[in-house]
């Protein structure tokens, strides 16, 4: 038994596991169980008081018209989420997020697998190539941003570039033309979070034992008979792990997008949470603001939750074992 | 467990296509053409900037780099943004690793509902939690001080630690333990002498991702520090973009040397990720 092998088995993000179900006592023991909420205790006390109780506030504060700075006392029940949900440009807020999250499990998730795949091969200047693929991950949102608003200025260096390869027809207000602006977003996303997903699937494919690939190999499957049959199957948690986390950062999706375009133009690439910031906040309507915040947290509440269901039945088919 | 005489397997198969090395040159070309860019402006004027943006520097001029390397504010706000991912990471992964440590290998009353909670934490974002946690911080008498954003990126950064730990350490063989036990280790032995060190990987996945995460977030020590004397690069960055945002080549400088330190960190942790998973056991 090698330890990445079992790795890669255990790596689904499940929460009732049976995967080593160890015998223990019946009777209690009180020395293990102090030991075990002693381990437990520090990560729950800074979590439940620095994540659940503000998290817990903000639901509070949403059925308050509140400015923040007054006491919170005038109560107005659904009011701020009737307002958020009547409102056109929370509801396009919402397609925008949602439209995130399919194209970037339809659109980097199959690239950054197949980026991955091919890095995974003997090839000269690998280190090389994978560390400066993981480059702009480690950017800030900010730098990113701005990097690419001096990029993709009218007249700047890629309308230089496009048009000195003769496709100066191509040039587009990048940022600025409301028909355009969300698929630079978007552009600028993947670059961004490709590197990501490559190092999570990369890390996966180390847990595949070499041994497979040769016994694959020994009995004359092609490359990508090998990939389909025995790494796919294998990185399913992996993959799985990787979708499950960028569902939810698209649809919390903020920094980039506040930088870079603000929301705009005319709203064309507004979200959940720069509405947020720009309605909320900014307006000093604290109260509606956190409205709108927990509308996000329960749209990927749900998202999550169906997703874990379909995790879970995945994983109980033993698709780790059987590629099915 | 019986012994399996291994020949040398022959490789598997040639995989030297130019297709690979194409892919992986287009690639890289996307990836870093920005990165480059931003490099190559902070060694030109703003004025060679506007006569023609996609150029080599001609003459190469150091002046924009020199005068962020002389500003008292970056040295304030590198120190700044040090201090916090490093001591983030370090609570992120002490903390995370007990927790996920007993949850992973222990059945006890709570456990999946103690999960689940840390689960759930996926969820919050941030922006969800940011005006209660303002209240909470200034409360605390933490508004200005590092440890206000430090305490709260911790808290936000466990979710992610120990869904991601809980699977490694789960899959530390039963053996191990059971060995550790018949060679007279505790639990806490079993903990430090063999799950620690195995666990390095993990530790190493989640402690980048941490101090990445620190050493990126902008809206909480937006917030938190405001002014920028006291803020973390990425704030100090954005406040010099506005600042000088006719100074094209000098806004490039400073967000070029901004990036450095985390490319160097990350460079340098990279490596014990490659490297990673397959060592301790197998080997």
């Amino acid at each position: 038994m090698s330890f990445s092998t079992t790795m890669t088995a255990g790596s689904a993000t499940t929460l009732a596991d049976p995967a080593r179900p160890r015998p223990r006592q019946r009777r209690v023991n009180w020395k293990s169980v102090a030991m075990i909420w002693g381990f437990a205790a520090p990560a729950l006390i800074v979590y439940v008081t620095f994540v659940i109780v503000p998290v817990g506030l903000a639901a509070v504060y949403s059925f308050f018209n509140w400015n923040g700075l007054g006491p919170l006392d005038r109560f107005i029940g659904i009011d701020n989420y009737v307002r958020a949900l009547s409102d056109p440009t929370f509801l396009k807020a919402i397609g925008n997020n949602l439209a995130i999250v399919a194209l970037s499990l339809l659109i980097q998730g199959p690239v950054a697998i197949g980026i991955a795949l091919l890095l995974n091969r003997p090839l000269k200047g690998r280190a090389l190539v994978r560390t400066l693929i993981f480059v702009p991950y480690v950017l800030s949102e900010v730098v990113a941003a701005l990097a690419f608003k001096l990029i993709l200025q009218p007249s700047g260096p890629l309308d230089a570039l496009l048009e000195s390869v003769g496709l100066g027809g191509v040039t587009q207000l990048w940022l600025a033309d409301q028909n355009v602006v969300f698929w630079t977003l978007f552009f600028v996303l993947s670059w961004k979070y490709l590197g990501f997903a490559i190092l999570l699937m990369l890390a996966g494919l180390q847990g595949v034992p070499d041994e497979l690939f040769e016994a694959a190999a020994i009995d004359g499957a092609s490359w990508w008979s090998i990939q389909r049959y025995i790494t796919l199957p294998l990185l399913g948690p992996t993959i799985r792990i990787w979708a499950f986390l960028s569902m939810i950062g698209s649809l919390q999706l903020f920094d980039m997008v506040w930088v870079l375009t603000g929301g705009g133009p005319v709203n064309a690439t507004v979200t959940m949470a720069t509405y947020m910031m720009q309605y909320g906040f900014q307006r000093s309507q604290l109260g509606f603001g956190s409205a709108v915040a927990v509308i996000l947290f329960l749209i990927s509440l749900v998202f999550a939750l169906v997703y874990q269901r379909f995790v879970l039945r995945r994983d109980f088919a033993g698709s780790v074992t059987r590629g099915a | 467990m019986t012994t399996i005489s291994r020949t040398p397997a022959p490789r598997r198969i040639d995989w030297g296509s130019p297709f690979v090395y194409f892919v992986a040159l287009v690639c890289v070309a996307v990836t870093i053409a920005p990165v480059v860019y931003l490099i190559l402006g902070g060694f030109r004027t703003t004025g060679q900037i506007n006569a023609d943006p996609s150029a080599w520097p001609d003459p190469w001029v150091i002046d924009n780099y020199v005068s962020v390397l002389v500003s008292s504010n970056f040295w304030v706000q590198l120190t700044n943004s040090t201090i916090t991912a490093f001591v983030t990471t370090a609570g992120v992964i002490l903390l995370g690793v007990m927790a996920a440590f007993v949850i992973a290998r222990y059945s006890f009353r709570g456990r999946d509902a103690l999960f689940t909670l840390f689960t759930a934490g996926l969820l919050f974002p941030l922006t969800v939690a940011v005006v209660p946690l303002f209240t909470m911080i200034k409360g605390l008498g933490l508004l200005g001080e590092l440890g206000g954003i430090i305490i709260p990126q911790v808290a936000f950064a466990l979710p992610t630690t120990i869904i991601i730990l809980v699977p490694f350490l789960r899959a530390i063989p039963v053996e191990l333990e059971d060995a550790a036990t018949i060679d007279g280790a505790g639990r806490f032995g079993f903990f430090w002498r063999i799950v620690l060190p195995l666990a390095g990987p993990g530790l190493v996945t989640v402690g980048v991702l941490a101090f990445v995460a620190s050493w990126n977030a902008y809206l909480l020590p937006l917030l938190i520090l405001g002014d920028p004397s006291s803020a973390t690069l990425p704030l100090g960055t954005q406040a010099f973009a506005t600042q000088y945002s006719s100074d094209t080549a000098k806004v490039m400088a400073f967000t070029t040397i901004s990036m450095i330190p985390a490319l160097v960190f990350f460079t340098l942790a990279q490596r014990r990720i490659v490297s990673g998973l397959t060592g301790a056991v197998k080997g």
